[in-house]
């Protein structure tokens, strides 16, 4: 079971890593949607059975329709009303980006257990997965120039803290679970209507183009 | 013990063309042809050496003894290696640093060879090969490292040897990674698909193959047996980390290597005729990707 | 005995410039004399050294002197010779050459004046190597410098060598400067200049980081350690080759020896000093060979590699530093044996590259390897030996830079045996550095040795080319087969290494015995493999020639049936190496000129990349510039009279006196 949950970790890590060097946004999008289906067994495996069992079934179906049946969904629609197939090489390129990322991820496992924590560690490759996933996120939300892989960023940036929820869903169970998929769920709300507007307003969804709109 | 290791450098030297042929036994059985023979290799092999050279004008001695270089330190290499977990011939704490330096001398009297005839085209594939190769180093050596670390030795016979069994049970998401790693800096140092196309001969999608476009007779016979070493060098060490079990009898181990290689032959054959060969301006993007991944084996060992 | 050899081995080493300078009506017997002068002190050196370090016969003897503070110690222990064999070989070897590259009989006071400086550095090196006292040390070192920047300006009618010239002195004085600060700070804690009186430093804390700083900053600075390697490429590509040969293969090792004699006196350095020189070597290591792979000037291109070699020593003693701090025999001995054994192959390997360099500028009038090629063929014993000396520098067995690079990436895997958790076990990712160093390496070596020696002659000089005289190949031989003979039996030097590194680490020798053992079983191993590598090759070419019987026809080389190939349709060495400097295009700014083909019959097309150096040319030099100009404005302010400087000096009489009455 422990090697498992090990797999999985370390699994939604590489997803982190492809995402970062992919140019094709289809295959993109789809790995973010895997990661998305990854995290939400992840309550499953890691459950103390003193909670609930109801519970944290509700949370886990919960996140994998969100995470990895709608909202990619919505961002293949997206895409498909734009049009657009590729990432055009995005402002720190892609090896450069790439090897930021793996940096970022060395530095996650091997310091993180400095880290003063409240709760104690319900898996010890938690924290480090989190902030490798928060990190690329963010990385992705910097560097690409493309509006739906700054969308996927934000998805991953979001799937990281879905992470660090884990280890705080012993005290607050439902307020947690709850936050976290509302706030995604207004956030992709949100951006698929900016995306919606970008591309009415300029029939392209660089963002690039929003440098126009300055006098 | 010694007649052990003196066996499995036989194999070493006798095997690795009847790889070539599986690889391209595969990929033609994908492609809906019945494909060359098993043994064609062996076959070019001995033509070769009775057909007679044409030398360039503007070559110098550099050319005519840069394939015998490079066979000799491919072969060399395999005096370290460590074939279905049995001891090598020679093994001593760093001796994979020796292989893989024993691979780039043979690389750099190619790509010397390549240079040598004033051709556009050689230098192309030279600059390529020595590119590639240099981003792929720290990936191999990473992943080496990796091993080294899962079984605590620093040689090939410990990495590969006996200590395998306990590491898969302790670290197998690390050695996972590293295997992944491993193959694709296997792809990338054979020339084959995703990096570079064995089959053609157009420079724009060249690299190890216009390298050795002027040599003939002799010389391209030690270039050919020397490719088919190399790869099975490199299969060898991934076969024998993904099998990482341990066997009683010595004929169980060989039979599980051989089926191993049979495998890794096709799972090259598979991977050239399902993928295409990247645009040049991806490979070090692959590569890179590879040593990440790595890294990242080895941050998870040593944390 | 043996202080009086070695005392005699520098007075006459630094006296050798003058035969040449007295027999000004008889030059070539001058410059013979000269030679010899030089030879025979480097050879009671060098006899010296090796009672050192083979027969445990060091020294210390002392006197006075009348310079305050300072005192006439000289200590030889196993570092000192060790450091002295590069120090005393290369120049003696460097004279000979001298003899046909840069001949008294053609050149006169100009060559006059390069053997009295030759002398004159040659022997302050061997000053700093012995000097047990900081004052003498700070004379050697200072010396050195001005030798240094004398033979730079050697021909100093250019341009060029001027700018050389003064940025090397003024980078070489700003760390002399930070020597000068970490001298004094020690000197008054311990009360006195003696290095005998400073050993058991405590390395603690801030105070001891600052004093680490300044120790990297000022041996650095003459190490060419990045950031701090701006001076190097100018002065090795200005000066003639055999000095070139000098200042890379010894001069740089002098900082070397520097931050080891000085780390040496500390009694538990930290290991983050450690991981920090690892650090720096690490990134001087790879930037230094992407910025040699994207050069064009063959010596700036030598200089580079410099830089590059440098860093693998550093990471070498970052090593042995991280195994001092964690009490890891192991990693102090791998480290400094790997690091200290660069040293001197470095210098083998890196004198004969220039010296090559220097042949192919003799007899081709030109460094730019745009415009060479094809000279194996009129220069056949230049361009096998440059081959040896390019596969050396790679990292290629069975010579001696697979030795010395093996050696470190051993140490650094060791550190993989510290405990789970502790952070020098990272140390280990200096492993993959190297690789990815020796990879980069051979790519350029492999783009130098193509574009000069191997394809057809791309301009009438290297068509024209011809074998150097015996004098130039000489020294040339000699390096070359030193290199094959450490890199066929390195098992023999460990001792050697070992008790070096004993005396550095304070530890006794029994302490290293262990790792010494394993890795000279592991080193007659290697001797092993290169051995059936020599034999596997001896029973290839026998093969070949039994096969080959027939006659060989010859033929054009292939071009896709184009039917008039020129020299100018090779791949040029910035081809060769566009792939790896694109990739490192985020370190440095390559200025590109392109005027593409036009229109459907296009006459002339033009391409030309330069890269400036990133430190100097882009960051240092536009902010001095700016300094000077504001400096020029305020200075335009002074009214100009005499009398005004004079008021002021008085002003500052005063305001000293008063401050010393009222407030001291």
């Amino acid at each position: 079971m422990a090697a498992w949950i090990d797999m999985v970790f370390i699994l939604v890590v590489v997803i982190d890593l492809f995402t970062l060097a992919s140019s094709r946004l289809n295959a993109a999008i789809r790995a973010v949607a895997l990661q998305g289906a990854l995290l939400s067994v992840l309550p499953l495996l890691l459950a103390s059975w003193e909670h609930e069992i109801g519970h944290v079934l509700l949370l886990s179906l919960g996140a994998l329709a969100i995470k990895a049946i709608f909202i990619p969904w919505l961002m293949f629609r997206a895409i498909r009303e734009a049009a657009i197939r590729r990432e055009v090489e995005p402002i720190i390129g892609f090896v450069p980006s790439m090897i930021l990322g793996g940096v970022g991820v060395a530095l996650a496992f091997a310091f993180s257990r400095g880290l003063p924590l409240p709760s104690p560690e319900r898996h010890a490759f938690l924290v480090p997965t989190a902030l490798a996933t928060v990190w690329t996120g963010l990385l992705l939300v910097v560097s690409r120039k493309k509006a739906v892989n700054q969308v996927l960023g934000f998805l991953m940036l979001e799937n990281g803290v879905f992470v660090f929820g884990l280890l705080l869903a012993e005290f607050m169970p439902v307020m947690v679970e709850a936050g976290v998929l509302l706030d995604l769920f207004a956030a992709v709300f949100v951006m698929g209507i900016v995306m919606f507007h970008i591309n009415r307003e300029f029939s392209s969804l660089d963002t690039e183009k929003l440098t126009a709109l300055k006098d | 013990m010694l007649l052990r290791a003196l066996f499995q450098i036989g194999l070493f030297l006798l095997l690795p063309p009847l790889l070539l042929g599986v690889v391209n036994r595969t990929k033609a059985l994908f492609a809906g042809r019945k494909g060359l023979p098993l043994l064609q290799a062996y076959y070019d092999l001995a033509r070769l050496l009775r057909k007679g050279a044409v030398y360039s004008r503007t070559t110098t001695w550099t050319f005519r003894a840069g394939p015998a270089i490079g066979l000799a330190s491919v072969a060399a290499a395999g005096l370290m290696l460590a074939v279905a977990g049995e001891p090598a011939l020679v093994s001593f704490a760093g001796d994979f640093v020796l292989f893989a330096y024993l691979l780039a001398l043979a690389r750099f009297f190619t790509a010397l060879a390549a240079l040598d005839t004033g051709s556009s085209f050689e230098g192309m594939g030279a600059a390529r090969e020595v590119s590639f190769a240099s981003m792929a180093e720290p990936a191999l050596f990473v992943s080496l490292i990796v091993l080294a670390r899962a079984t605590g030795t620093l040689s090939l016979s410990g990495m590969l040897g006996p200590g395998l069994a306990p590491a898969w049970s302790t670290a197998a998401p690390a050695l996972l990674l590293a295997a992944i790693s491993l193959y694709v800096v296997a792809l990338a140092e054979n020339a084959r698909i995703p990096v570079d196309d064995p089959n053609t001969h157009l420079e724009l999608t060249m690299i190890h193959e216009v390298m050795v476009l002027d040599h003939s007779g002799p010389d391209l016979a030690f270039i050919l047996y020397g490719a088919s070493l190399k790869l099975f060098l490199f299969g060898a060490i991934l076969v024998r980390v993904v099998l990482g079990l341990r066997f009683e009898s010595l004929l169980a181990a060989e039979a599980a290597f051989a089926a191993g290689m049979v495998g890794f032959a096709i799972l090259v054959g598979v991977t050239e005729s399902v993928m295409a060969r990247l645009r040049l301006a991806r490979v070090p993007q692959m590569l890179v990707g590879a040593s990440v991944l790595s890294v990242f084996a080895l941050v998870l060992l040593l944390r | 005995m043996t202080p009086a050899l070695a005392v005699l081995a520098i007075a006459l080493v630094t006296a050798s410039g003058l035969p040449g300078l007295l027999l000004q009506r008889r030059p070539a017997l001058g410059q013979a004399l000269s030679c010899a002068a030089l030879c025979a002190g480097s050879a009671l050196g060098l006899a010296a050294a090796a009672i050192a370090l083979f027969g445990g016969g060091g020294f210390a003897v002392s006197a006075p002197w009348h310079v305050p503070l300072g005192s006439l110690a000289l200590r030889l222990d196993p570092l000192s010779a060790l450091f002295l064999v590069p120090i005393l070989g290369v120049p003696a070897l460097g004279a000979v050459y001298g003899l046909s590259y840069f001949p008294q009989s053609r050149l006169g006071a100009r060559a006059v004046r390069l053997q009295l400086y030759y002398g004159l550095i040659t022997g302050s090196m061997a000053l700093v190597a012995l000097a047990d006292n900081a004052m003498l040390f700070l004379v050697g070192w200072e010396v050195m410098a001005v030798a240094g920047f004398l033979l730079v300006l050697t021909d100093h009618e250019k341009a060029e060598c001027q700018k050389a010239a003064f940025t090397y002195l003024a980078a070489s004085h700003a760390g002399t400067f930070a020597l000068f600060a970490f001298f004094c700070v020690v000197g008054s804690q311990r009360g006195s200049f003696d290095f005998a009186a400073w050993q058991g430093l405590s390395a603690a804390g801030r105070a001891g980081g600052w004093l680490y700083a300044l120790l990297l900053v000022g041996f650095g600075s003459k190490a060419g350690l990045m950031p701090l390697h701006f001076w190097l490429p100018g002065a090795h590509s200005a000066a003639p080759s055999h000095v070139s040969a000098l200042m890379s293969g010894v001069l740089l090792k002098t900082g070397i020896y520097g931050l080891l004699r000085t780390t040496g006196f500390f009694e538990a350095p930290p290991a983050s000093w450690g991981m920090a020189v690892l650090a720096l070597g690490a990134v001087s290591g790879v930037l230094g060979v992407g910025l040699a792979l994207a050069q064009h000037d063959l010596k700036r291109l030598l200089a580079y590699h410099s830089v590059e070699n440098i860093g693998i020593i550093a990471m070498g003693v970052g090593l042995a530093l991280v195994g001092r701090a964690r009490g890891e025999p192991a990693l102090v001995f791998l480290g400094f044996a790997g690091g200290a054994l660069h040293v001197v192959n470095h210098s083998l390997f890196k004198s004969l590259l220039f010296y090559g360099a220097g042949s192919v500028q003799h007899a081709c009038h030109t460094r730019d390897i745009e415009h060479l090629g094809g000279l194996a063929k009129a220069m056949r014993a230049t361009s096998f030996l440059f081959l040896v000396g390019a596969a050396a520098i790679s990292g290629l067995p069975p010579l001696n830079g697979f030795v010395s690079e093996w050696l470190v990436a051993l140490g650094a895997l060791r550190a993989m045996d510290l405990p789970r958790g502790d952070a020098a076990a990272f140390a280990v990712l200096a492993a993959p550095a190297l690789a990815l160093i020796g990879g980069l390496a051979s790519a350029c070596f492999a783009k130098v040795q193509g574009t000069v020696f191997l394809g057809s002659p791309r301009s009438e000089h290297a068509a024209h080319a011809r074998e150097s005289p015996r004098a130039m190949l000489v020294p040339m031989g000699i390096l070359a087969a030193a290199c094959a003979t450490i890199g066929l039996f390195p098992a023999l030097l460990l001792p050697a290494l070992r008790s070096a590194a004993a005396a550095w680490a304070g530890l006794p020798q029994a302490a290293l015995a262990a790792p010494a053992a394993r890795a000279a079983a592991s080193a007659w191993w290697v001797s092993i493999v290169a051995a059936a590598l020599l034999a596997g090759l001896a029973g290839l070419a026998l093969l070949r020639r039994r096969v080959l019987r027939g006659p060989t026809p010859a033929a054009e080389t292939w071009g896709c049936g184009f039917s008039a190939p020129t020299s100018r349709m090779q791949y040029t060495g910035s081809s060769f190496a566009e792939i790896l400097t694109g990739r490192l295009a985020w370190v440095f700014f390559p200025r590109i000129r392109f005027r593409p083909p036009q229109g459907l019959f296009p006459r002339t097309a033009s391409f030309t990349s330069e890269v400036p150096d990133t430190v100097l040319d882009l960051a240092l030099s536009p902010a001095l510039s700016f300094l000077a100009r504001i400096a020029l404005k305020v200075r335009a302010w002074y009214p100009t009279r005499i009398h005004f400087h004079a008021v002021l000096l008085l002003l500052g009489l005063v305001a000293i006196l008063s401050w010393r009455l009222l407030w001291w």
